[in-house]
């Protein structure tokens, strides 16, 4: 870290009152948190422009630190608050921190309908693949035949793959970091937080004091050599083939499409109500709007 | 349904319907809910009331995202409010928490039906009385309002806004299946008619601002999410600027303002209708749609020389102490008629310690209590 990024960073914590914080040494939180401070650096947002939310765990802890307007919600429902805080007040900018149980365990069901609801937001998914803060029990991306402390005889669990998940349920903008890449990281955190609509970062990270530990992975430095070695650029993996591919995941942007967020369509439901009080389908529609919806 | 957003003068309306009404004249422009009988009318007017104000309706994809939802709007600036029944109102208690711990204003509608669990979807029950008090997790007190008619569904709830926003504490409006489907004239009296309470914003710089001052009313001013106010927000029990503490003095202080700020403004907050209660040697202590049947039996029994009268609770917590007490040594007894097992004729019972018998009428049968059912209990009689 260079000086003048350091010196950034200390602008935007709340030292005075926050301070040490709780992550262990080796932690991947910091890392996306120097991430999104240079990303509303870069992009010019004033502090008050951003309302940063996150849910219970070790990712949760992340609203304390930083100096925007922080909401450190009930667990697995930071994108419902989010949600609520985005309509009521369009104008600002919502960034959720959410942990891999917090968005995709007890939040999933909140997590799939923000993407189909494509409400503007941006999600960043801390993904270490284990509850941290709890003890190391497992996860929905644990992955099978791995051990966590509610798994001591071996996981016989599948995991989630996050981006295809919300690449099918919906949303604009769905893409794949690690705490590794981080220059690629502060690329996909400014697409993503640009994006209209509800945009995606699943940073894939590692807990050093479970998940390493439990299964043998070493150090912080060796998870972060393995992220390294497995990783492969999207661009990249497009020229390659399903055996070259075999055993590695996808970095990058995974999905950007064009999608109107929810606000944009509200509008016309407001418009109907001020205008004319009244919404009619013609008769003559309804198969080919039943046809467009694509729903089965 | 009219087009535009000038009601008629007067209307029949359900008690949804009415509730969505007051609702719209309190301020609300925000409404996340999730579709559950006997309220959902209440969702339904809103969907289509809401927008033509520049208001937000969202169905939410469960109870526990609709409250969620409401916080952030209400932390943005806006009054929000959801509707839900009994099984909606178990998965609210966890953000309803959150709501009290960050004081967070909004009002919570409570249309009770028949329990437990799925139980009796489209009959009346009032089983929710204790839940209402204490469904949510941990020490925290609450305010709770009872309305009886089509025409209090207005008022009341314009009231339940104005006293969320007042004491920065969300609000249960507990109506029950006969309340809100029940149909009855109105004339709805224009907004202007209406005092509406706006929760006090701050009046110092942001750096001067405390969020979770302990100041002497209880109630610190607090900015509007974006508005220049940058503060932490969380659920965990914090110090004065919101972040979260586990020193003994702060929790201390943050938990005893969060009961001080509700129970030293009880005068303000507590109200009840008497009604031929002031020769009355029988009190019977009702609330919502019950208290209609025992209006009924009241002045039947005065038609019977028996000198009864009727304690209508319209604030059901905090629990109106005063009011049972008022006039205690001249009654003979209580007579408690409620539409669950006897979750207010406890409370009655406390108060009342042995100075007159209470006696109750219990009903979890899916229908009403009839007045001669109250009637019956009023001469001592079995029902």
């Amino acid at each position: 870290m260079s000086t003048a990024d350091r010196h950034l960073i200390y602008q935007y914590l709340r030292h005075d009152k926050k301070f040490p914080h709780v992550w262990c040494p080796g932690c991947g939180n910091g890392i996306v948190l120097g991430a999104l401070i240079r990303t509303i650096h870069k992009l010019g947002y004033a502090k008050d422009d951003i309302v940063l939310v996150s849910g219970i765990g070790c990712a949760g802890r992340v609203t304390a630190y930083v100096d925007f307007t922080t909401l450190h919600t009930t667990h697995g429902r930071a994108l419902t608050f989010a949600t609520g805080v985005k309509l009521a007040k369009p104008e600002l900018k919502v960034i959720v921190i959410m942990g891999d149980g917090d968005a995709t365990a007890i939040g999933g069901n909140h997590l799939i309908h923000a993407a189909r609801r494509n409400v503007d937001l941006t999600a960043i998914i801390v993904n270490n693949s284990i509850y941290g803060m709890t003890g190391g029990q497992f996860s929905p991306t644990t992955p099978y035949s791995l051990k966590a402390t509610t798994a001591p005889f071996g996981h016989v669990e599948h995991a989630f793959n996050i981006s295809r998940l919300i690449e099918a349920a919906g949303g604009a903008f769905v893409s794949r970091g690690t705490v590794y890449h981080v220059n690629l990281l502060d690329q996909l955190l400014e697409k993503a937080v640009q994006k209209k609509g509800f945009s995606v970062v699943e940073t894939i990270s590692n807990c050093p004091t479970h998940f390493n530990k439990l299964n043998a992975i070493g150090s912080s430095v060796d998870h972060m050599r393995w992220i390294k070695d497995h990783a492969v650029k999207v661009e990249k993996a497009n020229s390659m083939t399903e055996e070259e591919l075999q055993g590695k995941f996808r970095i990058g942007v995974i999905v950007d499409r064009d999608l109107p967020d929810y606000q944009t369509e509200y509008e016309q439901v407001r418009r109907r109500a001020k205008e004319s009080g009244e919404y009619r389908i013609d008769p003559q529609e309804v198969s080919r709007i039943l046809e467009s919806n694509q729903c089965y | 349904m009219p087009v535009n957003n000038q009601a008629p003068a007067v209307r029949l309306i359900q008690g949804n319907e009415a509730c969505a009404e007051g609702a719209i004249i309190a301020g609300c422009r925000f409404y996340a809910g999730y579709p559950i009988t006997p309220s959902s009318e209440i969702a339904e007017v809103l969907s289509y009331r809401l927008p033509a104000v520049d208001g937000t309706f969202i169905q939410m994809e469960d109870e526990i995202a609709s409250m969620g939802a409401v916080i952030g709007a209400s932390l943005a600036g806006a009054k929000a409010m959801t509707a839900t029944s009994g099984p909606g109102f178990s998965l609210m208690q966890e953000n309803l928490g959150f709501a009290c711990m960050a004081e967070a204003p909004c009002v919570l509608v409570n249309v009770m039906r028949g329990g437990p669990s799925t139980g009796l979807p489209t009959a009346p029950a009032q089983g929710d009385v204790q839940q209402a008090r204490w469904g949510t997790h941990g020490d925290h007190p609450i305010i709770a309002l009872c309305p009886d008619s089509v025409s209090e569904c207005v008022s009341l709830t314009v009231r339940a806004f104005n006293l969320a926003e007042k004491y920065r504490t969300p609000v249960i409006f507990l109506m029950d299946e006969v309340i809100g489907h029940m149909r009855e004239n109105i004339v709805l009296p224009p907004p202007s008619e209406f005092e509406i309470f706006q929760r006090i914003r701050p009046s110092v710089p942001p750096e001067w601002s405390i969020p979770y001052e302990d100041t002497e009313f209880g109630v610190p001013p607090v900015g509007d999410f974006g508005g220049g106010y940058r503060y932490h927000v969380t659920g965990l029990i914090h110090d004065q600027r919101g972040f979260p503490t586990l020193r003994e003095d702060e929790v201390e202080s943050i938990m005893n303002r969060l009961f001080r700020k509700i129970w030293s403004n009880l005068d303000d907050i507590q109200t009840w209708e008497e009604f031929m209660l002031d020769d009355a040697e029988v009190c019977v202590v009702a609330y919502g749609s019950v208290a209609r049947s025992a209006k009924n039996a009241v002045v039947q029994a005065r038609q019977q020389g028996i000198k009864a009268g009727l304690l209508r609770l319209v604030t059901i917590w905090p629990f109106c102490r005063q009011a049972v007490e008022k006039h205690i040594s001249r009654y003979k007894k209580f007579v408690v008629p409620e539409m669950n097992m006897g979750q207010i004729s406890r409370e009655v019972k406390r108060v009342v310690q042995g100075r007159a018998p209470v006696d109750t009428v219990n009903r979890i049968i899916g229908r009403l209590i009839r007045p001669d059912e109250i009637l019956a209990a009023i001469k001592g009689e079995e029902s």
